[in-house]
């Protein structure tokens, strides 16, 4: 494995190795002493073409908790502007040694198309409305813990699909682990060719889509959908699809709630049910950093990775 | 073609750990403030039963933690990927406890090294020690086991291998050189 | 061999004549530049005997970047590029920097392109000052100059009203309104045909139907002004149904469709793996839309075939794929593709196929042009038609080396172009 790109193109197995090592790092964020000598010596820079603190910083940590050196470049302003294309700005930094790039792009396929360039690792930390496979990677580790298994299990994922990331990870990841995926969301936000897909259902019915569910991801709501004119107000999208604690009563009595965040409390979801004990979104960050840990150690760590 | 020389049976492995777990009481005077860890994966079982014995010995069974030292080698860039398991350290079962480490063949002494590193990682021990069930010399590192098996004297190019129960199936311990002899 | 001169005599040739409906094993002679009738056994011989000769290939569509972003491609280059290509007349869009909306720049187009004496260049004239949608250009003064045709593309006419008047000027002008079919809000922010792929890839779509809905559109304003009117590039099958729907009606209405769209499907996306070479407007399309295409050439509904030849800079076409710009470098391999796709599948007669790049685009622009006969311009292609040959960008006379091709193995291939007599094209090598 050279690059972590997608969850789309990884086998079950594959992500089971991946999330097995994420399981059995985890421990590390509970340490007094968060400095493994890992990827000593080792330099990673964090790329990305889009603002996102959490994310970034989930990255950063992993990879200072195995000593590696991080730089965060945020190639927004000065070179870009100056003519540097984003190949030029990769590469400047491959020459200067640097072992992997974490990289995250508004436009879709930008780290597909870094990985065919320079032979050091690529991380896909979201591109576009592509992938973004270690929220992937977490969303099924949190799963796992939570239900022991992924195989059987019936997983919803509320909000605008079409533009989610997070969504098509997922849905890879819950397809290849033996899930059955429920895709719910506006009319105006759903990929109709995901109709296709095999253990997928899609519906615009909050209430029939949660029947029987394991577990419900709620998407983010970007603002923007309203203004774009893709729904008509975040008041009726959150009639309509907000997760509250009515509505959880048409999931399992079990089912848990995850989010992959900043969460807009009251459109997509209540706060009641946020802070509540059927909420996991606070082990989902924290296996966000347990899942990067391995993904740089799987990627870094070994002799040539084929 | 391989040929094999039995260093430790069944039996010789069991008196080899009861014999340990003597030592291992004699030398710190009880078992207060005592850890045994175990470097996986075979280092693992063989933890637990000293333990075990010592608990027959002194009627209290030391806390048993597990270390997986794969993110601590220094080797790894030669090796290809391996997963590393879960370790298990309690902080409040290192500080100022004697640590007692466990694993099955003392070689170059890189793996304990990391060991070493890795138990620092979770706290200040008052003294670190070591049991191995097979010492087979060629050092690269100023160590040395507290508690021995057995001294086996070797050539780099044999191979010494431990099988145990809980992994294995069955309790062996012998040395494997190839058919040729020992190459340089 | 001497490649000099305007008086040939071309023996064993199976000339291949639209303009004439002939299809025949002949000999050919050309004197000072035009086609005769007499047997000279004093000119000079070429022994085309296994080769094809058509008489004037045309490509009706093609970015020749000049004047303004020569960077992307020039009249020399363009020129090169089209004579390689075995074509011996290209309309050229009128998408440069300042846009052709004047009739000197359609004057300067014309000289330049006799200066270089590669191919001959039909200029397009823009719909609308700055192809801005939103005054009319001076049509009748650019027709004057010698416009061809009128046409933004690159950006469609999206104003009815301005359609209605460019519309209302073709039919008193007798130039086709050659219009980029796009409805601008369904297409927005769209760099790829939306379905399956784009959803996986998490692209932007652009849906058929932002093609379709302005192909009906444009149709019900030809029923209203009685114009003229030339659908460029047409990809989707709600087009199809209005350019079948407008012809059934006996309006003026043609349409075209490109090599890419016949070739490739919205699969080269995905194998090409976010790659931009695959960025085209209209997109590639799923392979039953392409196979929908296919079929429309073959049955007549579609009467031209034109390149979008769209050559861009390497380093745009390296940008990320929502960013890169639209085009394909294609002029080089529009003989070997729709030769590969229509005779390969042996969907056309080669007299059928090439009415489509000769006869037609004439009678879709009102030009006229007597084939093989005494007196008309000896403008020809010999084509190799077993040539088997890998798409090589790297070897093209474009400065564009943008295509989805690359790799891609076709069957036949032009090895001399005759332009006016002279050679500007043998064995793969631009003479000028």
């Amino acid at each position: 494995m050279k690059d972590l790109l997608t969850l789309e193109h990884l086998s079950a197995q594959d992500i089971e190795e991946l999330l097995d090592l994420s399981e059995n790092l985890g421990e590390i964020v509970d340490r007094p002493i968060k400095k493994l000598p890992t990827l000593r010596g080792k330099a990673v820079v964090n790329l990305f073409f889009e603002p996102s603190t959490r994310t970034r910083n989930s990255f950063e940590l992993a990879a200072k908790y195995l000593s590696a050196d991080v730089i965060n470049v945020q190639p927004s302003g000065s070179s870009v502007e100056k003519g540097e294309t984003l190949w030029d700005t990769a590469d400047n930094l491959v020459q200067m040694g640097i072992d992997a790039a974490i990289i995250r792009h508004k436009v879709s396929g930008v780290p597909q198309q870094l990985a065919q360039m320079v032979s050091i690792p690529i991380i896909n930390a979201g591109d576009g409305m592509h992938e973004h496979p270690t929220q992937g990677l977490l969303d099924m580790l949190t799963l796992r813990q939570a239900k022991g298994r992924i195989d059987g299990l019936r997983v919803a994922i509320v909000g605008d699909i079409l533009h989610s990331r997070v969504a098509r990870s997922d849905i890879w990841a819950l397809r290849a682990l033996g899930a059955d995926v429920v895709l719910i969301g506006p009319p105006s936000l759903m990929p109709d060719s995901f109709r296709q897909l095999s253990h997928v259902t899609v519906t615009t019915d909050l209430k029939e889509g949660l029947q029987g569910v394991d577990a419900i991801q709620v998407l983010r709501l970007q603002k923007e959908r309203q203004t774009g004119g893709d729904i008509p107000s975040l008041w009726e999208y959150r009639a309509r699809w907000g997760v509250t604690a009515h509505s959880l009563q048409w999931a399992k009595p079990d089912a848990i709630i995850m989010h992959p965040g900043p969460q807009n409390r009251g459109v997509e979801i209540d706060s009641d049910i946020l802070d509540s004990s059927r909420s996991w979104v606070g082990r989902q960050v924290r296996n966000g950093l347990a899942v990067r840990m391995a993904v740089l150690f799987r990627l870094l760590g070994g002799a040539h990775n084929e | 073609m391989k040929n094999q020389a039995l260093l430790l049976d069944a039996d010789a492995i069991r008196r080899a750990l009861m014999r340990i777990a003597h030592e291992i009481v004699e030398r710190n005077h009880g078992v207060a403030n005592m850890t045994l860890v175990g470097i996986r994966r075979r280092g693992v079982p063989l933890a637990h039963r000293i333990a075990a014995n010592i608990g027959t010995i002194e009627g209290e069974v030391p806390p048993v933690g597990v270390l997986d030292i794969g993110l601590y080698r220094d080797d790894w860039e030669q090796r290809p990927f391996s997963n590393v398991d879960a370790t298990s350290l309690a902080p409040n079962r290192i500080n100022g406890q004697v640590v007692v480490l466990v694993d099955d063949v003392l070689f170059t002494g890189r793996t304990i090294r990391a060991a070493m590193d890795a138990v620092s990682d979770f706290g200040r021990p008052k003294a670190i020690q070591l049991a191995v069930l097979i010492d087979r010399g060629h050092r690269e590192l100023p160590i040395r086991a507290d508690y021995v098996g057995k001294n086996v004297p070797t050539a780099r190019a044999e191979r010494v291998y431990v099988k145990v129960q809980e992994v294995d199936g069955m309790d062996q311990a012998y040395l494997e050189r190839d058919g040729k002899g020992e190459d340089a | 061999m001497s490649n000099t001169g305007t008086s040939w005599r071309i023996q064993g040739a199976r000339v291949i004549d639209p303009f004439r409906g002939i299809d025949a094993v002949l000999d050919v002679t050309v004197r000072d530049g035009v086609f005769v009738e007499d047997h000279d056994p004093s000119l000079p011989v070429v022994d085309a005997k296994g080769l094809w000769l058509v008489p004037r290939l045309t490509d009706m569509h093609v970015h020749f970047r000049d004047p303004g972003l020569e960077y992307k491609e020039d009249l020399a280059s363009g020129s090169r590029a089209a004579a390689a290509g075995g074509f011996t007349v290209v309309c050229t869009m009128p998408n440069t920097k300042p846009v052709v909306d004047i009739p000197s720049l359609v004057e300067w187009q014309k000289e330049r392109a006799e200066t270089l004496g590669l191919v001959r260049i039909w200029p397009i004239g823009a719909v609308t000052k700055g192809e801005e949608g939103k005054e009319l250009a001076e049509m009748y003064q650019m027709a004057q100059a010698g416009a061809i045709g009128f046409s933004d593309d690159g950006h469609p006419v999206a104003d009815s009203r301005i359609m209605r008047a460019a519309l209302s000027y073709s039919a008193t002008l007798n130039r086709p309104i050659i219009q980029h079919s796009e409805d601008p809000d369904l297409f927005a922010g769209g760099s790829m045909h939306e379905g399956a792929i784009s959803q996986q890839l998490g692209l932007g779509g652009i849906p058929a139907e932002a093609e379709s809905i302005m192909v009906w559109r444009d149709v019900e304003l030809v029923q209203l002004t009685r114009g003229i009117l030339h659908v460029a590039h047409v990809s989707a099958p709600g087009s199809l149904e209005a350019v079948r729907y407008a012809k059934n009606k006996g309006l003026a209405v043609t349409a075209e469709a490109a090599p890419h769209h016949l070739f490739l499907s919205d699969d080269a996306v995905r194998e090409w793996q976010y790659s931009a070479v695959t960025k085209v407007n209209p997109p590639l399309r799923p392979a039953a839309m392409q196979e929908a295409l296919i079929q429309a050439v073959t049955s007549g509904l579609i009467d031209v075939l034109a390149s979008d030849h769209a050559p861009h800079h390497a380093d745009e076409k390296a940008e990320p794929y929502d960013k890169a710009p639209f085009g394909i470098s294609g002029l080089e391999t529009f003989l070997g593709t729709v030769m590969t796709v229509f005779l390969g599948r042996g969907l056309l007669s080669p007299l059928d196929l090439f009415a489509k790049l000769t006869a037609m685009p004439h009678q879709v622009l009102r030009q006229s042009y007597a084939g093989i006969s005494p007196g008309a311009a000896a403008d020809l292609t010999l084509i190799d038609p077993g040539a088997v040959w890998t798409v090589d960008p790297a070897a093209f006379y474009s400065k564009g080396h943008n295509t989805p091709l690359a790799g891609a193995t076709l069957t036949g291939r032009a090895v001399a172009t005759m332009v006016g007599g002279r050679w500007t094209m043998r064995e793969q090598e631009v003479l000028g």
